[in-house]
């Protein structure tokens, strides 16, 4: 009798329950997010494990929020550390090769060959060289890069941290880790340096 | 018109576009819209409509039974109305479904069908016919046509879908840091050429967004679901391969859907 009553009570919290819904947890979507996927060619399921700094825009983004500024700044900061600036010292390779980077946007889709070279994709983004039409909106216009800013040493050393890891300098920024994440050899950031900051490049025409 | 040959006008239609073309964007932009326009004029997606229809009323699969009485939710072989109403929560299922994920289930449950013959391929490939779940997609969304998108919220696993699709939705990850808000999160962006609809943050491009499919793509010749369009955008992204019919996809679906709620079904849509 005692235990049909406690099993009557098991029964009414079931039922009230349902009436108050409890939202999955993020531990709980990003589980089916887990199983929902499968690796194919270059793209492995490790991809799914989040980076602290993609879990914390994520979660930024999706609440409409700002990072708080504190914990903002401490991880801009870790990440500047990280940046891996060219051996030799030169900063800038071939502008020509570079156009041929900022346009290409092959490379790391589970339908690209496994090794293949990638491409650096920035029209999908940047208006680039003034001859290019096609060219997005989602980062700002590059046009005039060198020109505007200067051929400075500081010019070029944020340039380069920027392209290597965007997040050292906003850290919830939209664009790819180039250099951080192995997007891009050294020797082709050089090359879309000098598109963005040698003179003769068209950028700067 | 062959698939070849309306794919072989269109091309004709984009040279034309592009050599009037100046180098202003703008031009280019309204060329763009003038192509966008003009494919209005036919779909050939309705003759997958037509074969759709023909594999919802025949008799097949090793139970020899149509489709007839598969619930789509309203219904026993109730089909108008039904794509605008799901992802759904299925009591028989007991789980939320979108309209690919249950008519599979009814093929396989009611007629008797293997699910891993029929989810081994789900896309159809160059030049090849149109799988039976891309036509019966095609079928069942037109009979939606003009009506009302309604996905339910009343059940807490369909609110649980929702949730989890907005998670997914806004999941960074990969070596290119992408989620779909990457894209899909601020109004007016582009990627070269290519507007990009703000899903969650405008309600006119979330209503476009989803009563836009399934639509018959002339770049590619073939009607694509919304499975479809999920699992492109996420190759895109540079994540792993995204499973046909899988938790993430349904979610996302039951995302899409909801921020569409009021919206009118206008599928199959034409596309670019």
């Amino acid at each position: 009798m005692k235990n049909k009553a406690i099993l009557g009570f098991a029964g009414l919290a079931v039922l009230a329950g349902c009436a108050t819904y409890v939202a999955p947890t993020k531990e709980e979507s990003m589980q089916a997010v887990k199983s929902s996927f499968k690796e194919r060619g270059p793209a492995k399921l490790d991809r799914l494990n989040q980076t602290e700094i993609q879990a914390v825009c994520s979660d930024a983004q999706m609440m409409g929020k700002e990072v708080p500024k504190a914990e903002r700044e401490a991880l801009e900061k870790k990440t500047l550390a990280t940046i891996k600036y060219p051996a030799d010292g030169k900063y800038l390779g071939d502008f020509k090769s570079g156009e041929k980077i900022a346009q290409t946007g092959r490379g790391l889709q589970w339908s690209d060959k496994e090794g293949s070279e990638n491409g650096g994709n920035c029209y999908a983004c940047h208006q680039i060289s003034p001859q290019e039409i096609s060219f997005g909106n989602i980062g700002p216009s590059l046009k005039g890069y060198g020109k505007l800013r200067g051929y400075n040493e500081a010019t070029l050393k944020y340039t380069w941290g920027k392209i290597w890891n965007t997040h050292a300098y906003n850290l919830c920024s939209q664009m790819p880790r180039y250099g951080d994440a192995g997007i891009l050899t050294e020797a082709q950031i050089k090359d879309v340096m000098a598109l963005l900051l040698d003179p003769n490049s068209p950028v700067n025409k | 018109m062959s698939r070849q040959t309306w794919a072989t006008t269109v091309a004709g239609i984009i040279l034309s576009v592009a050599s009037v073309s100046s180098h202003a964007q703008g031009s280019a932009a309204e060329g763009i819209a003038r192509y966008r326009e003009m494919l209005q004029d036919g779909n050939p997606a309705e003759l997958t409509v037509a074969r759709g229809e023909e594999l919802w009323k025949t008799k097949r699969g090793p139970k020899n039974v149509s489709l007839e009485q598969c619930d789509l939710g309203l219904g026993a072989g109730v089909v108008k109305g039904a794509y605008a109403q799901m992802p759904r929560y299925f009591a028989d299922a007991d789980q939320v479904m979108d309209f690919e994920s249950r008519v599979v289930w009814c093929m396989v449950n009611l007629q008797g069908m293997d699910r891993a013959a029929i989810t081994k391929s789900p896309y159809s490939g160059t030049g090849q016919r149109q799988t039976d779940v891309e036509a019966l997609a095609a079928f069942a969304v037109e009979m939606s046509r003009g009506m009302p998108v309604s996905i339910p919220q009343s059940h807490p696993k369909e609110k649980a879908s929702f949730d989890r699709g907005r998670q997914a939705f806004y999941m960074r990850g990969g070596p290119f840091d992408f989620s779909c808000a990457t894209c899909h999160g601020v109004n007016s962006q582009r990627i070269r050429l290519q507007d990009l609809p703000n899903i969650s943050g405008n309600k006119q491009d979330a209503d476009r967004a989803f009563t836009t499919w399934p639509a018959y793509r002339v770049s590619q010749g073939a009607l694509r679901t919304m499975q479809w369009r999920l699992y492109d955008c996420f190759r895109q992204q540079r994540f792993p391969e995204l499973i046909f019919l899988s938790p993430t996809s349904v979610d996302l679906i039951t995302f899409l859907g909801v921020n569409a709620n009021g919206a009118k079904m206008d599928a199959p849509a034409i596309k670019r």
